[in-house]
């Protein structure tokens, strides 16, 4: 009897073992890996869209007529109505003096920046067509603050790049063509 | 593509506006051949007589698309897809970021169309400003090749969707069709009956070279002249 109790703890306490290793790894690969691979990074001039209601999405947000898409805005729109400083706000402060008045473009971190090989098409991707912009991009409406920039330090992408599988499967399921030249240049 | 030889002057206008519209790099000293990087290039053929019945001519020559069934000769060889043939268009793609470099495709291709990056790109400084951002510029180790300018297909397509047509419809003119002053390239969807370039595919100066191979190239050529007719086989049997 004594032998058979012995060797019950003793696979109790593999267990335990087993247990806190697993644990162990998936904190490891979940939270200190992740946090190692991605560096933080804040943006220039704190942007809110949600301080922005009253101008439309497509003020800032338009196609061209040649077919491009506008995408971030240059500091020559801001110019438009922040030409001197309309409130007491820091941010709108370091956005007159350091940026309009100077005539500087902001760098702005883009989170759904693609590297330089990828041709993507907003005009083939627009609500008329069934896509969201919050499919792809963050849902800005009542955001508070920005969020903060994750870059990959070894590729240097955002986080929030889309990856060539999430393309390819969209484009399979839609039945639009997959062939290399629809998205890279 | 149709490239009309009896209008070449060769004035080589196509292969410059090729090499600036598709950041194709080059190197101070470009007298080694082998090791020039060029989409479109210009090939000497003359017709082996001496004066007085010596003739000769230029013949460009991009990438041909070959269109022959299942499998282009590079698309064959390409160990890890970075050049496929999209059937919808025939354009055959060719992905740097993909190429792993082992140079396969340029063995297979009997037009020697394509070229190798033996060193990442370098423009001289001024130039960097006259650099496409349509097109991305490729690295040291990888192939790259004429694409038809499939950055301005794209183009076409997405303003073709702003004004409500159909984007498969569009014409676009590639970058060396534009530049010839001589009018000698068309450009055109040749699976359109009527388009120019279906019905000048059909003239009877009309050759493709190496035909006997079946390669089916996508690029044919006109000329009224027999010999050049006659070199376009390389003598194959």
């Amino acid at each position: 009897m004594g032998e058979v109790k012995n060797s019950t703890s003793k696979k109790g306490l593999g267990i335990v073992f087993f247990l806190a290793g697993f644990v162990g790894a998936l904190i490891l690969g979940w939270v200190v890996f992740p946090n190692l691979l991605y560096s933080s990074k804040t943006q220039p001039v704190t942007f809110l869209h949600s301080s922005h209601e009253d101008s439309s999405c497509e003020d800032c947000h338009y196609f061209r007529d040649d077919g491009s898409y506008s995408g971030v805005p240059g500091v020559a729109k801001c110019a438009e109505c922040h030409e001197e400083p309309m409130t007491e706000s820091e941010d709108e402060r370091i956005l007159v003096e350091e940026y309009i008045q100077q005539e500087r473009e902001i760098p702005w971190l883009v989170y759904a920046w693609q590297p330089d090989n990828v041709y993507f098409s907003h005009a083939a991707h627009t609500e008329e067509q069934g896509i969201e912009c919050v499919r792809c991009h963050r849902d800005v409406s009542a955001e508070e603050k920005m969020p903060v920039y994750k870059e990959n330090r070894i590729t240097g992408y955002s986080k929030n790049t889309m990856k060539m599988v999430e393309c390819e499967k969209c484009h399979a399921e839609k039945g639009a063509s997959n062939s290399c030249h629809i998205c890279h240049k | 593509m149709v490239i009309d030889l009896d209008k070449c002057t060769g004035c080589g206008a196509c292969a410059v506006a090729c090499q600036q519209e598709n950041n194709v790099s080059f190197r101070p000293d470009e007298s080694d051949k082998l090791r020039t990087i060029a989409w479109m290039t210009l090939y000497r053929l003359d017709n082996g007589k001496d004066y007085p019945e010596h003739r000769e001519a230029m013949l460009p020559r991009p990438c041909m698309q070959c269109d022959s069934p299942h499998h282009s000769p590079c698309t064959f060889v390409c160990p890890v897809n970075a050049t496929v043939r999209d059937e919808h268009t025939g354009i055959v793609d060719h992905i740097a970021v993909r190429c792993i470099g082992c140079r396969y495709c340029m063995v297979a291709c009997p037009y020697h169309a394509r070229s190798f990056n033996w060193w990442d790109p370098k423009w001289p400084k001024t130039m960097e400003a006259m650099l496409s951002p349509e097109v991305s510029p490729r690295m040291r180790g990888v192939v790259e090749k004429c694409t038809f300018c499939h950055h301005r297909l794209n183009r076409a397509r997405d303003r073709a969707r702003i004004n409500g047509e159909d984007p498969d419809g569009v014409v676009y003119t590639p970058a060396c069709a534009e530049a010839c002053p001589t009018g000698a390239i068309t450009f055109g969807n040749l699976r359109d009956p009527h388009s120019d370039v279906a019905r000048l595919a059909k003239d009877p100066r009309a050759f493709r070279i190496l035909e006997k191979l079946h390669t089916e190239p996508k690029v044919y050529y006109l000329s009224s002249d027999q010999w050049i007719h006659k070199q376009s086989d390389n003598d194959l049997s």
